[in-house]
């Protein structure tokens, strides 16, 4: 049962002189199960990004459709989104970034309590996030896209620029956290490693315009994920069998 | 450190003082009265209650105009620097705007208002309003895009994005505005009361100017000096200590 339909026939940037602009999508076909993880793998530049503020609204001026999932009683879908950078309030301590985008009767319901505790936060509510070190300011953004209880949570590449054993340990705790909170997410990343680790699905994209170039069932059960060897055999075996889909990454 | 940066500012604030009365007894002349008459005539005003009286008239025009300059001109600024349409319909007014002397807006609205309370306020208001719209457009030009994304996908309330998205980065310019705003509005004030008012600082001025009265034009020009003062100390510096914190 797909919850996240995608069909983009073209989404293009306009140039400033008024010729054809950048054609950042083209035909992209895409469509995702409820509680499903998907990775979006592609080269830098090929228009993950675009995807995802299309797929969350931000983006509209784009030709084709996306139809998104919502629960029956509410009016829109409700998007978790995790940028790139964390995009917290500097203003706003972890506590009220986390609070500020969660209606009264949310607030009411200890939610925001369960995932500073999921996350080891609970001693950083009160503060400020220039106090806090990247990887901390982004298990704040994570919080904060998982408190929404979102229909669906758009990733995109929020592990980049971390040391690698605080990646990795960022990486099973959004894995605990889904788990715990089943929902759809629609990650993108540059790094097949990480896809692996993450993904039920891989989605490979093509260089701009991107366009889905293939999908791979990722068949390594959860409990073998934190196995670095396992991960590795699997990547090789993809490497080995369909190098062409992976030489631009 | 901050020990030697008072007793430093004391010392050159006496020295200023030993100036001017150096330079009262050197002139013996009741256009330079000496620091210790000027402060009989503070002592003599605020015991018949003229001077904090008047004091207190003029700081309601000031609170008044500089509140209606500052809610108008945000307003306007935020709408400039977020909609270019809007920016390039007034942008020539605010053009006109910035170059209206203030002695001509005061002249018009009493003209037009009479010489009443509201067209005093009200040309004041005036005068100072293209200043804020100019420095708040800046602002809302720099606003974070990222953001205001942000806010957008999570379905943030207009009033949610205004008070925590919005406003916070719009303070520095805010606070900016109301500092120079504040300054140059009391200035405008004391003209504004001249011209048309029977009561106020700058009225009082006027009466003094007539009688070539120094001394009571000086103790009116430092107690308001001192109030402006006491403001800034004691209403904007920890306010803006307040709205700092989150800064390291």
């Amino acid at each position: 049962m797909s919850v996240l339909e995608i069909e983009i026939r073209d989404k293009r940037f306009p140039a400033d002189d008024g010729a054809a602009g950048h054609l950042a999508l083209k035909n992209l076909l895409l469509s995702v199960a409820r509680g499903e993880l998907v990775c979006l793998l592609g080269p830098s530049g090929c228009g993950k990004t675009t995807l995802l503020n299309c797929i969350a609204g931000l983006d509209r001026d784009f030709a084709g459709t996306i139809a998104l999932p919502h629960a029956p009683d509410q009016p829109d879908p409700v998007i978790g989104y995790v940028f790139q950078e964390p995009r917290l309030l500097p203003w706003l301590s972890v506590r009220a970034n986390i609070e500020l985008v969660l209606s009264e009767v949310q607030r009411g319901c200890g939610i925001v309590e369960d995932m500073l505790a999921a996350t080891g936060l609970e001693d950083f509510a009160e503060a400020y996030p220039q106090k806090l070190s990247l990887g901390m300011e982004r298990r704040v953004a994570l919080c904060r896209a998982f408190a929404v209880a979102p229909d669906i949570l758009l990733m995109d590449e929020p592990f980049v620029s971390l040391d690698e054993p605080t990646a990795r340990r960022l990486r099973a705790l959004l894995v605990a956290i889904w788990q715990q909170r089943p929902t759809t997410v629609v990650f993108v990343t540059h790094n097949l490693r990480e896809a692996i680790e993450l993904a039920d699905r891989i989605v490979v994209l093509s260089p701009a315009p991107g366009t889905v170039r293939r999908e791979i069932a990722v068949n390594l059960a959860r409990g073998q994920r934190g196995d670095e060897r396992a991960i590795e055999r699997f990547r090789q075996e993809l490497l080995d069998d369909q190098p062409e889909i992976f030489q631009d990454l | 450190m901050a020990h030697s940066r008072v007793v430093l500012q004391s010392l050159s604030l006496l020295a200023l003082l030993l100036i001017w009365q150096t330079a009262a007894s050197a002139l013996e002349s009741r256009v330079l009265p000496p620091p210790l008459t000027v402060l009989e005539v503070l002592v003599a005003g605020f015991e018949s209650g003229q001077i904090p009286k008047n004091v207190g008239i003029t700081l309601a025009r000031v609170a008044a105009s500089f509140l209606l300059a500052m809610v108008i001109g945000i307003a306007i600024g935020i709408l400039m620097g977020r909609h270019t349409t809007v920016d390039r319909l007034f942008d020539g007014w605010l053009v006109l705007f910035l170059n209206i002397p203030a002695l001509v807006t005061m002249i018009l609205c009493y003209v037009w208002f009479g010489l009443t309370e509201v067209a005093a306020i009200t040309a004041v208001a005036i005068n100072k309003i293209p200043n804020v719209v100019v420095t708040l457009r800046e602002g809302a030009r720099a606003l974070d895009r990222d953001l205001l994304e942000m806010a957008q996908v999570f379905k943030l309330q207009r009033w949610s994005v205004l008070r925590h998205v919005v406003m916070p980065q719009l303070q520095p310019y805010i606070m900016g505005t109301a500092r120079s705003g504040l300054a140059l509005i009391w200035k405008i004030v004391l003209v504004v009361e001249l011209l048309g008012r029977s009561n106020g600082v700058g009225f009082q001025l006027y009466s003094y100017f007539q009688l070539f009265d120094v001394a009571g034009i000086l103790a009116y020009t430092l107690t308001f000096v001192l109030v402006v003062q006491l403001i800034e100390l004691a209403l904007l510096q920890p306010l803006e200590a307040r709205l700092n914190r989150w800064r390291r």
